[in-house]
């Protein structure tokens, strides 16, 4: 186990350099100039030329590459071309928001969606079975922006239980956190709960038609003990990886939802980054994606050995 | 006696409270604030930004007038000297007395960057303090737009900075934020493009005048006022409905609606000159290298359709043909009356024809995530083609504009024709300043015109003497500059802003500044 997790870290190793190089080309090759950004609207050719060489820019690429190389082997992500502010700091003051709201989100969605699914396998082509399809394929195709603003009319400007935008941390209080970050977390969670009810609903149907679990009824054991000790667990791992993957793709994505109620996240710096050619940060967004995916990808491998005794590695 | 002791306890307990309630307004201004040096970038948000924590030697009143703010000024007979005196109780944040060395460091820097802080330079014999609190600056020739160029609020100002910080490279973002304006700059609490906040100075001495433009006190009566970044102007919208920000500094028209019921908001243009839209030829290539085609694109455009497809309501747009702008000092419409009636199809015609055009395409880039840049491409290009023009709009994202527009490649190798972009009035409203006015070729700015006559006439008005000569040279750029189109004026506009009804004593500037406002309980 350990011999493995250890080869999975290096293989880590491969993977970011190729990420780096494909990231720092790309964003060389994208039409964009940081230097126009910093300057402004009304900077003539010969300022603008002279923030360039400045900032960095006019070096031939290798070089510039090395150079970004070399301050990541120290552990530095650099200075944004925009703010000169250390990349890592800028990252440090986003990464809180969007791990807490995807903290919850995955939580509100893992406690709504299993019993969801459950239910509609256990009902199959019942009444709760259509009614639990029907509200997956709605969360579905509701983009959240949509979502978002329905939730804010009604929540926050009709009932006024929830403030319309900001964040506040947990360390200012648990009641101030879930006043701002409970519509946000419940927004997305609308993806992901018909996400991952579909996914528990389909592999719950494919366990429930087993044999063993005719056997486990033909023994007389409760429809409970059923569903969820035989069924559920056996049905667990693909329902796992979803979990997993939808909360690194949280992490990634959720700039939208950002967008919509204000929160200072990871999404919306990449977006401004990448709006503003800011180089810095748009390639350590980039690595610090990529490493997550990675990293969750790893523990959800790992995860697998809890409920299925016959992975081992 | 039991009473009288509850009623005082009471009252002191109430006052202490009013006390300590901090009064904050929060804002959502129109992009966020990344950059924090106003000397490096000519950028709207950096340049407010400035405004609250540095100070200036003299401002503009609402009549585009200088008046002193940090410094009275005399001239000499001759007028080649001006000397500055600093006014009493300026002070710098770190407690620091303003200094003369400070403002001379400070102008300096300021004239590396800025277009007429250069030409200033230019005809500087000496630039000194001549004690802590004087400064003298020599001229070799007499320079009437001096006061006027010191004393303007955009595209850079020259604010004043410690010495220490100005003696920094000009291309070379200050870190030190220190200033002497009447907010302090909360560096711990700044979040870049998300959130700043600014703290009311203590030690700060306002001028006794009451305020007017950028002019008069800067008198702070609130604790401290936040800029908050929104995304998503429909947020920004839901938070002020909803009292949780007191002010939104540009609205779309078509949000209006949503606001404008509500008893608890005034919605309003503050500026009361706005913005100007405007089109960029580039003078390199075929076929605007040509006058009688540049004319021809020119009379093809009519204004009105352009502004209705942007502002949608004329409440919100205003006709107007002048290159210095509509309601500031050297307004002039003449060269541009077909631009405003909207009636020079023919004529642009009738000169492609006499051009020999041929119907090279003419590649005009069309910036789609501006909204205020995003309409104006669509409507020109199909006013050129009704003029007989081969239009080229090829779309793309701001940036890449910003940076193909840098190119003098020819369009059909990653070059162009024709561009739009938009400026603040007072910005463009001095001929030495206007970017658009620049003759010089290379030097000049994106679109490279060579152009001595301009630079001709820009020297006439340097030389003109008093208001009178000043407005009759002006007349004569605006004739050239629409002859030999320079520029093409589109129009103005000034999109509306939103406040709740406990802001109020907002000064009408096109800068917005947070002195002077009021926020009730």
């Amino acid at each position: 186990m350990f011999g493995y997790i250890l080869r999975r870290i290096l293989a880590v190793i491969p993977v970011m350099l190729l990420v780096a190089v494909f990231v720092f080309l790309l964003l060389r090759l994208t039409p964009g100039d940081p230097a126009a950004i910093l300057a402004g609207d009304m900077t003539t050719p010969a300022k603008l030329e002279r923030i360039r060489e400045a900032m960095g820019l006019n070096e031939p690429l290798h070089i510039q590459f090395a150079k970004w190389i070399g301050q990541l082997a120290r552990g530095d992500l650099g200075t944004s071309l925009i703010s000169s502010t250390p990349v890592s700091s800028m990252i440090a003051s986003r990464i809180g928001p969007t791990l807490s709201i995807g903290v919850l989100t995955i939580l509100m969605s893992v406690a709504l969606a299993i019993p969801m699914g459950v239910l509609a396998a256990w009902k199959h082509r019942k009444g709760a079975d259509y009614v639990v399809m029907t509200f997956s394929v709605l969360g579905f195709s509701v983009p959240v922006f949509v979502t978002g603003y329905i939730f804010i009319l009604i929540f926050s400007l009709k009932l006024n239980w929830f403030p319309v935008q900001g964040y506040v941390p947990l360390s200012q209080g648990l009641g101030a956190f879930m006043t701002h970050a409970f519509l946000p977390a419940l927004t997305l969670t609308t993806i992901y709960v018909a996400l991952i009810a579909r996914m528990t609903r389909a592999n719950m149907l494919e366990v429930l038609g087993e044999d063993y679990i005719r056997t486990a009824r033909a023994k007389g054991a409760s429809e409970r003990r059923v569903l969820f000790r035989h069924a559920l667990k056996n049905a667990a791992v693909p329902i796992l990886t979803v979990i997993g993957t939808g909360f690194a793709l949280l992490i990634g994505g959720v700039v939208v939802t950002e967008t919509v109620f204000n929160i200072p996240g990871i999404g919306r710096l990449t977006v401004d980054a990448i709006l503003a050619r800011d180089y810095p940060v748009i390639q350590a967004m980039i690595l610090l994606t990529s490493f997550l995916y990675v990293l969750v990808n790893l523990v959800i491998d790992l995860s697998y050995t809890f409920f299925d005794p016959r992975i081992r590695y | 006696m039991l009473k009288k002791l509850t009623a005082a306890l009471l009252a002191s307990t109430l006052m202490t409270g009013a006390a300590w309630a901090e009064k904050t307004i929060t804002a959502v201004m129109h992009s966020g604030l990344r950059v924090l040096d106003p000397i490096m970038t000519t950028a709207h948000i950096t340049r407010n930004h400035a405004y609250m924590i540095y100070d200036v030697l003299l401002a503009q009143d609402s009549n585009f007038e200088p008046q002193p703010q940090m410094a009275d000024w005399e001239i000499s007979e001759d007028k080649k000297t001006y000397v500055f005196t600093l006014r009493d109780g300026l002070k710098f944040h770190d407690d620091a007395p303003v200094t003369a060395a400070d403002a001379v460091a400070s102008l300096n820097r300021w004239a590396q960057n800025d277009a007429g802080g250069q030409v200033i330079m230019d005809r500087t014999e000496s630039l000194e303090a001549t004690d802590d609190k004087t400064i003298t600056w020599t001229l070799k020739e007499p320079f009437a737009p001096l006061l006027s160029i010191l004393s303007k609020q955009s595209a850079i100002p020259p604010f004043i900075m410690p010495a220490r910080v100005a003696e920094q490279p000009a291309d070379e973002a200050v870190t030190d934020y220190t200033g002497s304006g009447p907010f302090i700059f909360a560096e711990d609490e700044f979040q870049p493009g998300v959130s700043v906040t600014y703290r009311k100075n203590p030690d700060y001495v306002p001028r006794d005048e009451p305020a007017d433009g950028m002019a008069g006190g800067k008198v702070v009566n609130v604790d401290a006022v936040k800029w908050v970044t929104m995304g998503d102007i429909q947020t920004a919208v839901n938070a002020i409905l909803s009292g949780e920000i007191d002010y939104i500094e540009v609205l779309q028209v078509d949000l209006l609606p949503l606001l404008e019921g509500d008893p608890n908001l005034t919605v309003e243009v503050r500026e009361p000159v706005g913005y100007q839209t405007m089109a960029r030829l580039n003078f390199l290539h075929p076929p605007f290298d040509n006058q009688k085609i540049r004319q021809a694109a020119l009379y093809a455009i009519s204004q009105e359709p352009v502004l209705a497809a942007m502002a949608g309501n004329p409440e919100y747009y205003t006709i107007c043909g002048a290159v210095l702008g509509c309601g500031a000092p050297l307004e002039s419409a003449t060269g541009a009356e077909t631009l405003v009636e909207g009636n020079g199809v023919d004529k642009a015609k009738a000169l492609l024809e006499e051009a020999g055009y041929d119907g090279t395409p003419i590649v005009l880039m069309a910036p789609t995530d501006v909204v205020t840049l995003a309409t104006q491409p669509v409507v020109i290009s199909q006013q050129l083609r009704d003029a007989g023009f081969n239009v080229d709009m090829q779309q793309m994202d701001w940036q890449t504009l910003v940076t193909r527009r840098a190119s003098q490649s020819a369009p059909a190798d990653g070059g162009w024709n024709i561009f739009i972009t938009n400026w603040l009035v007072p910005e463009i409203s001095d001929p030495i300043s206007n970017p658009m006015l620049n003759g010089q070729g290379d030097d000049a700015w994106f679109g490279w015109p060579t152009d001595e006559k301009i630079e001709e006439l820009k020297a006439e008005f340097i030389a003109a003497e008093g208001a009178e000569a000043q407005k009759a040279a002006a007349e004569e750029i605006q004739r050239h500059a629409t002859d030999n189109v320079l520029l093409i004026p589109l129009g103005q506009y000034g999109f509306p802003q939103a406040r709740r009804n406990t802001i109020t004593d907002m000064i009408p500037s096109p800068v917005p500044v947070f002195w002077n406002m009021k926020k009730a309980d």
